[in-house]
């Protein structure tokens, strides 16, 4: 019997053409953006290189000065005073690094101009950060200690502007015309992970501003890696202490008197959060993730309900097949298992079309230069779920009308079903 | 073999109220050969459908083989529809999406026939009825009369006890008409199949064992 299922099926599929194909487009094509959208976002949140330790860490990109009593701020990420003189005095993080936001500059290599972005980092930034190094190595204390003027490059800028995979190390390159001794090629990661990501490092004491200014709000985010995920709450407390006994600048500008301030050491996800709602975004991380997983279910939703809408015209329209098969001898047992096997070949087929899609645009995406160093790659959880939502709200919309219209008299099925 | 008791069948829409037969009280016995006449809407396809338990009267009994239906389950009916019965419709009613041939093993798919049987089964049917040439082709591609053909194949093809008929000549040439009666006739004499058969034709249904007439949804005959 299955086989003749499977026979019809086939005979059906292969008959309507126009609807399989409006069908297997609903379907695949929404769970090829569904698995799309997820693999950048999994490639947004989760820990990849280098960041590969990024659920130990901490990042404070933010600090704040609020005059509460005229409703003014001053935000924006912190200074190298700060860091030296209070950052730094926390005790448990493991290790404290940080790193400028990234800009980019116009660069000189053997008289071309190039536009590059840089980052000036301190020591421990290397060690927090899991960077291959494809030649050389990173800038320790003691070049910072010696003033060294030296750089870290990426593959690409090496591949771009020296040629690829030639030796550069020992090599010069000219930055905001100041010259820098090369001393390590790491490989390069996606520009998406903004705190690590750029084209070339430096020390932080080889910038031309002056980095020692007695100010609080700076250029540098500062990383803050535990020993132990389980040691972040406590950092995060010992932080908020520190912050808690900040004395108040006194600027001369006298319509900005802060008595306030904020600043949080957040996970990569809670300063992402952050940033979006203007609050402790570790405090709000339940809550979005269920928004999120919400919006993911709603989203994988969307093919199921592609599926029930067809469905449900597709069996209304074949009432009058369904009349010819009962008057035939066919049960209400058979006819709902042959629109339920229908269904699941049909998701099937889908599935198995969205999944080629998926992997063709996610191919693309990765290798097109788009986002140089992309590497997204298909959640399978999140795949599997939603061809299991779509199978079984395909089974659902698929037995419920074919139930409903099998238990009509067979005379008001041939008439249509009204 | 098919006993109507009382039968009355309303349509009800929202305006009106039909009376589509009135008490109607019937019996087919086993082996003949039944003929229904009557003028256009007087119930007689109605009174097909009721019997063919293709539709539910609003009142009265049936029963098939001395067993009322009211106590048959959906697997039973589907089964002595299946093995028992095999339907004529007055508008064929094919399945657009399938080929002749596969429309012909329609009745045998809900049996345990392979799929080579009921292939050469179909083939047989569809040669009795003149259409052997026309397997592959989808309704759409047919004539009236071969639809009408092809309907009478599916009927047939399963060698069920009873044949009900709703004008299968309706749609077809005399000479074409009078070679599916003779059809129907052998198996009626041959294989002792029994037949009701709606027509307008009065020389068909001389050819019969007995006439019933309907007018108005009432019996006068
Ligand atoms: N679904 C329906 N709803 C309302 N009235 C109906 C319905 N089906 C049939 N009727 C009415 O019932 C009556 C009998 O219809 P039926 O189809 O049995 O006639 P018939 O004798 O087969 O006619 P014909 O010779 O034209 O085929 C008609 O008056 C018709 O209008
Ligand atoms: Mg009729």
């Amino acid at each position: 019997m299955f086989k003749n299922y499977l026979k019809i099926t086939f005979a059906v599929l292969k008959r309507r053409k126009f609807f399989t194909f409006i069908s297997l487009f609903g379907i695949s094509f929404t769970l090829m953006i569904l698995v799309v959208l997820t693999a950048f976002v999994n490639h947004l949140v989760s820990p990849g290189y280098p960041e590969t330790k990024r659920d130990r860490c901490l990042y404070i990109d933010k600090f704040e000065q609020i005059d509460t009593l005229k409703n003014s701020r001053r935000s924006g990420p912190v200074s190298f005073h700060y860091i030296k003189n209070y950052v730094s005095r926390l005790t448990s993080p493991e290790r404290i690094g940080f790193s400028s936001f990234t800009n980019s500059v116009n660069a000189y290599v053997k008289q071309t101009k190039v536009n590059l972005f840089y980052k000036y980092t301190d020591a421990n930034f290397w060690k927090i950060a899991d960077f291959e190094f494809l030649e050389g190595k990173p800038f320790t204390e003691q070049n910072i200690a010696n003033n060294d003027f030296v750089i870290v490059i990426n593959d690409f800028t090496r591949d771009k502007y020296f040629g690829k995979g030639v030796s550069v190390v020992g090599k010069n390159i000219e930055i905001d015309n100041v010259n820098y001794r090369i001393i390590g090629v790491v490989r390069g990661c996606p520009i998406t992970r903004t705190y690590v990501s750029s084209d070339v490092y430096m020390p932080y004491n080889t910038s031309k501003k002056d980095y020692m200014r007695k100010e609080l709000a700076g250029e540098y985010i500062v990383l803050l890696l535990a020993k132990d995920a389980g040691d972040l709450p406590e950092i995060k407390a010992e932080y908020q202490s520190l912050i808690a006994k900040l004395p108040f600048r006194n600027y001369s500008d006298k319509w900005f008197k802060p008595n306030k301030i904020h600043s949080t050491a957040d996970t990569f996800i809670g300063s992402f959060l952050s940033q979006l709602t203007h609050s402790d975004g570790d405090a709000k991380k339940h809550y979005v993730y269920l928004i999120l997983i919400g919006f993911a279910l709603l989203f994988m939703s969307l093919p199921a309900i592609n599926l029930i809408n067809v469905n449900i015209s597709r069996i209304m329209e074949r009432a009058s097949e369904i009349g010819i098969r009962k008057a035939f001898g066919a049960s209400s047992r058979t006819l709902t298992y042959q629109f339920v096997i229908e269904n699941v070949i049909l998701t099937l087929i889908g599935g198995v079309i969205a999944l080629l899609l998926s992997f063709g645009v996610i191919y693309y995406i990765n290798n097109s230069g788009m986002i140089p160093y992309a590497d997204l790659t298909i959640n399978w959880k999140v795949f599997l779920t939603a061809v299991i939502i779509s199978l079984l709200f395909g089974l659902l919309s698929g037995v419920y009308p074919a139930w409903r219209m099998s238990k009509l008299q067979v005379v008001q099925a041939l008439k249509g079903g009204e | 073999m098919i006993r109507l008791k009382n039968i009355e069948k309303v349509y009800r829409t929202s305006t009106i109220e039909t009376l589509a037969l009135n008490s109607i009280s019937l019996e087919v016995a086993k082996g003949e050969f039944l003929s229904i006449m009557g003028p256009s809407g007087c119930g007689k396809s109605t009174l097909l459908n009721i019997m063919g338990l293709l539709d539910e009267p609003s009142k009265g009994d049936i029963s098939v083989g001395g067993e009322s239906i009211r106590d048959f389950s959906d697997k039973k009916i589907a089964r002595f529809r299946n093995q028992k019965l095999g339907f004529i419709f007055q508008s064929y009613h094919l399945i657009n999406d399938l080929p002749v041939l596969d429309n012909v093993e329609l009745p045998l798919l809900y049996r345990n026939v392979s799929g080579d049987e009921r292939t050469r089964l179909a083939t047989e049917a569809l040669q009795k009825v003149g259409l052997g040439n026309r397997m592959k082709h989808y309704p759409s591609q047919l004539s009236g009369g071969q639809k009408q053909r092809v309907a009478i194949a599916r009927a047939i093809v399963g060698n069920p006890e009873i044949i009900l008929a709703d004008e299968p000549t309706g749609n077809l040439d005399s000479a074409m008409g009078n070679e599916i009666m003779e059809i129907l006739i052998n198996l009626n004499k041959q294989e002792g199949t029994t037949i009701v058969m709606v027509t307008h034709d009065e020389n068909m249904a001389k050819k019969t064992s007995r006439l019933v007439r309907l007018f108005d949804g009432s019996q006068v005959l």
